[in-house]
């Protein structure tokens, strides 16, 4: 799977040659807006990070860990990507810095530290995404928008435990 | 949302610590957050420019709108309604194509319009119709193929092989895109069959 990056980069610069366009310059930018990406959402992480470190140093991470803990034991989900699992469907920049948080605590290739990049890569900021569409247009009838994408997102953590426990036994 | 929700994060976390006794070093914790914060900017500075950059030339090369042609008969199948409708069709699968190749930033102002044709197809009304509710369900969905970052960061914090979690994300988005469309276009059905089969959008 490593092999998958390369391939994908170079496939699209292969293209990129073939079909004739400045591909340098086009790189340039593309990554030139990609600072500007990361200057928006350099103040999130911060003030994200900010929360996450007061939640987990006070304490208030261990008590939902801990009270969620007898349930997760019975249903075989790691209880450390709790807090994560709560915040993702709210704001990506803040479970990004509970993801980093899991992995420091358990380490990357961790029971723990799988099921939370799969679930990282299987969902995404549901009410952001709800919020900004519906925006847009001023519709505010959503029908069951909600309870769809909320159980895309129960789906998507049953998915990760599963498939990890699968893949990696 | 966030101002609830990140406003009650630090106001009970910091309650909390009253009752724990983890009072003193939560100002340690305030110091080396900030610190944490920069380094988890610097550690995704490097690929979110790299990616940004070879994605403009997936953009301008055609490579992606080669893709979103590919997709159309699935959208076809997936908005049956609007399959006369060129111009919506289009904003639709170019939007989900920019998710599939995660160019994040490009994929939500033609998400948004699509939105705006699928809102000018609906009469304005602030009622959802349903292609809307497909088309944001699907948003809320991740279609990723090739997760980046997330590559980035485990390999950052010290993962053996980054990217063995591939399968396991696309197993997943799958099965949770699949229970997305299934509740929504259930749910479309659903709205159908009380109007007495007529619901125009």
């Amino acid at each position: 799977m490593e092999i998958i990056m390369p391939v994908f980069a170079g496939v699209i610069v292969l293209y990129g040659v073939i079909r004739r366009v400045p591909v340098f310059d086009l790189f340039l930018e593309g990554a030139k807006d990609g600072i500007k990406t990361l200057i928006t959402i350099a103040p999130t992480i911060v003030g994200l990070m900010f929360a996450v470190a007061l939640l987990q140093t006070s304490g208030a991470a261990d008590t939902i860990c801990g009270l969620l803990s007898p349930l997760a034991k019975q249903l075989g989900f790691p209880v450390e990507i709790a807090p994560m699992a709560l915040l993702r469907p709210v704001s990506g920049s803040g479970s990004t810095a509970l993801l980093i948080s899991v992995f420091e605590e358990c380490g990357t290739d961790s029971f723990a530290g799988r099921v939370a990049s799969v679930l990282a890569g299987s969902s995404e900021t549901t009410f952001y995404a709800i919020a900004m569409y519906y925006g847009s247009v001023g519709v505010k009838h959503i029908r069951h928008t909600l309870p769809a994408a909320l159980a895309a997102d129960l789906t998507a953590l049953i998915a990760s435990v599963i498939t990890v426990r699968f893949f990696f036994g | 949302m966030l101002n609830y929700l990140w406003s009650a994060l630090v106001i009970l976390s910091i309650l909390c610590s009253f009752f724990t006794g983890n009072s003193p070093q939560l100002s340690e914790a305030i110091i080396d957050s900030s610190a944490q914060a920069v380094e988890l900017l610097l550690t995704m500075a490097g690929v979110m420019l790299l990616w940004s950059g070879i994605m403009r030339i997936a953009q301008e090369s055609g490579l992606t709108e080669a893709f979103a042609k590919m997709l159309s008969p699935l959208l076809r199948l997936l908005f049956p309604k609007i399959k006369d409708k060129p111009k919506a069709l289009g904003s639709i699968s170019m939007n989900l194509t920019a998710n599939l190749l995660g160019l994040g930033n490009t994929a939500t102002p033609l998400g948004i319009q699509a939105m705006k044709e699928l809102d000018a197809l609906n009469g304005g009304s602030q009622t959802a119709s349903n292609e809307m509710v497909v088309f944001v369900v699907m948003n809320t969905a991740s279609l990723q193929l090739m997760p980046t970052m997330l590559g980035t960061l485990r390999q950052r914090y010290g993962s053996a092989a980054p990217f063995e979690i591939l399968v396991p994300v696309w197993i997943s988005s799958a099965c949770a895109l699949t229970v997305a469309l299934m509740i929504a276009l259930g749910g479309n059905h659903q709205r159908v069959l009380k109007r007495g089969g007529r619901w125009k959008s």
